[in-house]
């Protein structure tokens, strides 16, 4: 996979893959079908993991060549040492989580620096759809109400306390939309909140 | 789907004396074998599948002699199947101290004339290990592209990873673990005594006696055929069902469950050889690779190269995904090159042996890009 077909794929995985070092360990919590990992593979020479839950996904993963470990996210990161990746990947799962603090706290052990996104709650159509009495649903949260595995709505302003509460120092912090970042009202206009974070010593 | 087609074992005698373990030696000894597939002409495309307790070099396929008896991992292995022998030359071996063809203790110890007996050296898996490479070398070949085994098959391909890193580019370790808990040693010695304490057993010379000692294997089967089920499993097969209308108040078969493992173990017990149980369950507790290095089972699979797929199933209590999680932890912290799959089946350890789409695919997968590799 080359950097053209990912940002035909998922143009989100393509503005944070320029922050992944080539070479370096990486661990994906969440990785889906794969497909960051196998550009990190192909494109960049990392190393890396990716941890899923899902048959499907984890057949995907094993198809791509990416390797990948089966396990419950919940359950946390305990088959990985202490700062073994220099990257950790949370890409649109953080979210999904019940224990939030836990993994993230979990992250900060495991890397070096960490990557994190997830759906923006303060996204304007959001705030509109609140306005007018109902939960969002739109591209970035496209689930109703009741049938969503999004357990946890956060917005950019409300990520930033918890990462600084469980050691993650903020280096950057960016709203995409669209995989383009948006500079004007980030926290308004941007769907998808991505925070590069570092572990501090 | 179709098959590995009829199929005829091999044997070969090796001369030179194979040092075990414990430190005696077997003197000479025959491997029984079977092959499917063609080897290319690199020698890179053969696979070695390793058997667990009960089973034979005979893998795949049906057996030229008996049409009833079909490969032990035949779903997994032959033309168009997850380990493609289209693709792939497969190699199943009969472990020594078995008693489907290779050396065991049913053979004539050439020493005394008379059948090995209890005398049949104590093999472990190692010893099955460093068998084995000799037969590749016999074959020609150098390098597997995976050595691959389920439950006690999986502990040899394992072994197989520390013992001859070079000679395998992939490992992939089914329903296993780097060694036995108490639980499982204790089932296994309860099999044992059940064995010992046979009457016919005769000290393991049973054949002088022209007995067998069949309701010690029996029971060791019950027993054991126990723990590869899943609770649940049986449950559902079993549940609390009679035999007949109502309750006979003795002591004969009631219920279904015991009509079943009463039929297993007398099956079982018409085939399999009594020493072959001691030694096998034996090699299965011994394996702890980690124990040489003070139990630090990533500094045991330090010097490991290969890549590895390993593969629980959730519902396998005897082997069960902790046990994985540990191989798959060690491997990590060696930063190996590792896919871990943890299968939701309901069949208990049993699993690894039945068809199961996602099991299935996954193995089908990985072994499609085993086969894209440039070697």
């Amino acid at each position: 996979m080359n950097f053209t077909e990912l940002n035909q794929l998922r143009p989100d995985l393509a503005f944070i893959a320029h922050w992944i070092a080539p070479n370096s360990a990486v661990l994906d919590v969440g990785c889906g079908d794969g497909v960051m990992l196998d550009y990190l593979q192909t494109d960049k020479a990392c190393q890396g993991y990716g941890i899923e839950i899902s048959d499907d996904l984890v057949l995907a993963c094993a198809k791509r060549g990416v390797q990948v470990i089966q396990q419950d996210m919940e359950l946390g990161l305990g088959l990985f040492d202490d700062q073994a990746f220099e990257t950790v990947l949370c890409l649109s799962s953080l979210q999904m989580m019940k224990n939030v603090e836990g993994l993230l706290t979990d992250i900060a052990r495991v890397g070096h620096e960490a990557i994190v996104s997830f759906p923006n709650f303060a996204y304007w159509p959001h705030r509109v759809a609140l306005l007018r009495g109902h939960m969002p649903v739109s591209k970035s949260l496209p689930y109703e109400w009741y049938d969503t595995p999004n357990l946890r709505c956060a917005t950019i302003g409300d990520f930033a306390e918890l990462a600084n509460s469980v050691g993650l120092e903020v280096l950057e912090c960016v709203a995409l939309h669209e995989g383009k970042p948006v500079t004007w009202l980030p926290n308004l206009r941007g769907s998808l909140a991505v925070f590069r974070l570092r572990c501090k010593a | 789907m179709s098959s590995a087609g009829t199929v005829s074992p091999q044997t070969h005698l090796f001369s030179e004396p194979l040092p075990l373990q414990s430190g005696a030696s077997i003197a000479g000894y025959t491997l029984m074998y079977e092959t499917y597939g063609q080897l290319n002409a690199e020698k890179s495309n053969a696979v070695l599948v390793c058997h667990a307790l009960n089973a034979s070099h005979h893998v795949a396929g049906v057996a030229a002699d008996d049409d009833t008896n079909i490969g032990w991992w035949d779903n997994m292995i032959g033309p168009g199947k997850p380990l493609d022998t289209n693709h792939f030359f497969v190699i199943g071996v009969n472990n020594l101290g078995s008693c489907f063809g290779s050396t065991g203790p049913m053979h004539t110890d050439p020493a005394t004339g008379k059948p090995y007996g209890a005398d049949f050296p104590v093999v472990t898996v190692e010893d099955w290990v460093n068998a084995q490479a000799r037969l590749a070398d016999l074959l020609g070949i150098h390098q597997f592209a995976a050595v691959m085994g389920g439950s006690l098959g999986g502990m040899q391909a394992l072994s197989w990873s520390m013992l001859y890193p070079n000679r395998l580019r992939h490992c992939v370790v089914i329903a296993s673990t780097a060694k036995l808990s108490a639980q499982n040693i204790a089932f296994n010695d309860v099999a044992r005594q059940a064995i010992v304490s046979d009457p016919d057993f005769h000290g393991g010379d049973f054949y002088a006696h022209h007995v067998v000692p069949k309701s010690g294997l029996r029971v060791a089967r019950m027993v054991g055929h126990i723990t590869y089920l899943s609770n649940d499993d049986m449950a559902e097969k079993f549940g609390r069902d009679l035999k007949s209308d109502d309750y006979q108040f003795g002591f004969g078969v009631d219920f279904e469950i015991e009509s079943y493992l009463r039929y297993q173990g007398d099956k079982f017990s018409s085939y399999f050889d009594a020493n072959t149980y001691l030694l096998i369950t034996k090699a299965l507790d011994y394996f702890d690779p980690a124990r040489k290095h003070g139990g630090d089972l990533k500094e045991a699979l330090a010097m490991t190269t290969a890549r590895f797929l390993v593969i629980s199933f959730t519902t396998d209590w005897r082997f069960s995904p902790e046990r994985s999680r540990e191989i798959v932890r060690a491997l990590l912290s060696n930063q190996r090159k590792v896919t871990y799959a943890e299968i939701d089946a309901p069949h208990g350890h049993d699993a690894f042996l039945l068809d199961d789409a996602r099991y299935m695919n996954l193995v089908r997968s990985y072994f499609d890009r085993i086969q894209g590799e440039h070697v």
